[in-house]
């Protein structure tokens, strides 16, 4: 009941944050049509709506990270946090209290981009159902760098580590704005060495019904979101004792 | 009877010593306020108080409850109002007490009722839609002050509950720390004198993790040899009291 409680604070608190329903809903709405706008003028494999649409589901978990961060951060600066820890609230209610709202704004938002992605022109089918509900483990990932950020971060460091570089990173890093056989090399190795590039063509692979083909990313992604989840936690738990 | 007794304590973060072996008793009910300049100890003791950290040596018991073998009987009988107000900007005042309430685990009747009395103690009734953020200071530190209120603690800790406050919201805060005075024990600690001296039953004086001095207001005057207590104040810190 308790991390109903706190998870319905933080939920409240980031809807409410213009920039939140701007970036985390509005943001990946936008590339999807700018995007396709430019794959109707000229074709270019990757843009194609069953690509692209994938991509930027995993692309615009990016700012879910970069809210949870901010949000975390904020009430470690404005000593909320200090407040709340000399309540009942145990490790455990601080941890989902965190996450947990995190996972239907990501699902809210995977949504959304398929939607949009239909209204372009992709065909209705259940993978789209299925590519859904495997974004799951994807946002895990991303809440747990937010979870991370956040314990170890100020609110303006977030900005630019949440907000500028790992949003990059996910963007040039994924293969979603540029195929990264055209880089190659050292560039291509590092991209497969992370996981956001593994997180698109599991959900390409599910959107094209190629079920046999999320081998082995989706062992990357959930390996890295169990490893980041851990740590995230560890640090989380390392500034609550602390204080 | 005793609701807080300090043994002992010391904090120490590598080779400097935030509080220095300090034994304090605080009778229940009483207002004692806890001053000195930046980095005396102060806030590290409230700290150690409220179980958020734990002391190197030394222990202290909160109505009989030890900080360290029993920190949360202490979280059940305490609440803090933090220096920053310590409010969820993006609630209203109404959702920031039910978010206390929640956490405590009252029930929707309770809650109520808690709402209820807590905004009209707190003059908080005509807020109580609005977004704590959206709220000035003195609004803001009263609602920090309901929250930290909600779960009726036999200890509240006010870490520089006027900070920054014009003189209104000042004085309407004393007046509600007077209307608390003797319900329940509270440790304030304030950088303003004049606040210290108006409103506590008895005062500390701390300096380098010591506690120089602990009497009333009177008797810190007269051991200073002065009639200001400003003054006494710098002459015990500065080590020029009579």
């Amino acid at each position: 009941m308790r991390t109903i409680t706190f998870a319905t604070r933080n939920t409240k608190e980031m809807l409410r944050d213009p920039l939140t329903l701007a970036f985390g809903l509005g943001f990946p709405l936008v590339l999807i049509l700018l995007l396709s706008a430019i794959q109707a003028n000229i074709p270019v494999e990757l843009f194609k709506i069953e690509q692209l649409a994938p991509g930027i589901t995993v692309f615009g978990l990016a700012f879910m990270s970069l809210f949870s961060a901010t949000l975390i951060s904020k009430d470690r600066n404005s000593s909320f946090l200090v407040r709340l820890y000399t309540t009942p609230l145990s490790p455990v209610d601080f941890i989902l209290g965190y996450t947990l709202p995190i996972i239907p704004l990501s699902i809210a938002q995977s949504v959304i981009c398929y939607i949009a992605a239909i209204v372009l022109g992709l065909e209705i089918t259940v993978n789209i159902l299925y590519a859904i509900i495997f974004i799951i483990p994807v946002s895990i990932l991303y809440i747990a760098l937010g979870l991370l950020c956040g314990s170890v971060l100020t609110d303006k460091q977030v900005g630019g580590v949440c907000g500028a570089l790992l949003t990059n990173l996910s963007a040039w890093l994924s293969g979603v704005w540029f195929d990264l056989e055209l880089v190659g090399g050292a560039f291509k190795k590092i991209a497969y060495a992370l996981p956001f590039v593994h997180a698109v063509e599991m959900q390409r692979a599910i959107l094209s019904g190629n079920f046999s083909g999320i081998f082995p990313h989706v062992w990357w992604v959930l390996g890295y979101a169990f490893v980041l989840l851990t740590l995230a936690v560890l640090l989380f738990l390392r500034q609550m004792k602390k204080h | 009877m005793n609701a807080i007794e300090i043994k002992n304590l010391t904090k120490k973060y590598k080779d400097v010593v935030a509080v220095d072996n300090l034994c304090l008793d605080i009778t229940s009910g009483e207002l004692f306020s806890l001053l000195g300049v930046n980095g005396a100890g102060k806030t590290t003791t409230i700290k150690m108080l409220c179980g958020l950290t734990a002391p190197t040596s030394g222990d202290a018991f909160l109505n009989g409850n030890s900080i360290i073998t029993n920190t949360p009987a202490v979280k059940n009988i305490i609440a803090i109002s933090p220096q920053e107000t310590a409010v969820a900007p993006a609630l209203s005042v109404k959702e920031n007490l039910e978010l206390m309430c929640g956490i405590y685990g009252f029930g929707k009747e309770i809650t109520r009722q808690k709402i209820a009395e807590l905004t009209a103690l707190l003059g908080l009734k005509d807020v109580i839609g609005k977004k704590a953020g959206k709220l000035s200071g003195g609004y803001q530190r009263k609602l920090s002050i309901a929250m930290a209120l909600i779960c009726e603690p036999k200890i509240l800790f006010l870490d520089e509950p006027t900070l920054g406050l014009d003189v209104l919201a000042r004085s309407d805060l004393w007046d509600i720390i007077r209307a608390l005075k003797g319900k329940i024990t509270i440790i304030l600690t304030t950088h303003y004198m004049e606040e210290a001296e108006a409103l506590s039953d008895r005062i500390g004086i701390m300096k380098d993790g010591k506690l120089l001095i602990c009497d009333t207001a009177e008797n810190i005057k007269k051991i200073a040899g002065t009639d200001n207590f400003e003054q006494a104040f710098i002459n015990i810190v500065k080590g020029v009291a009579k």
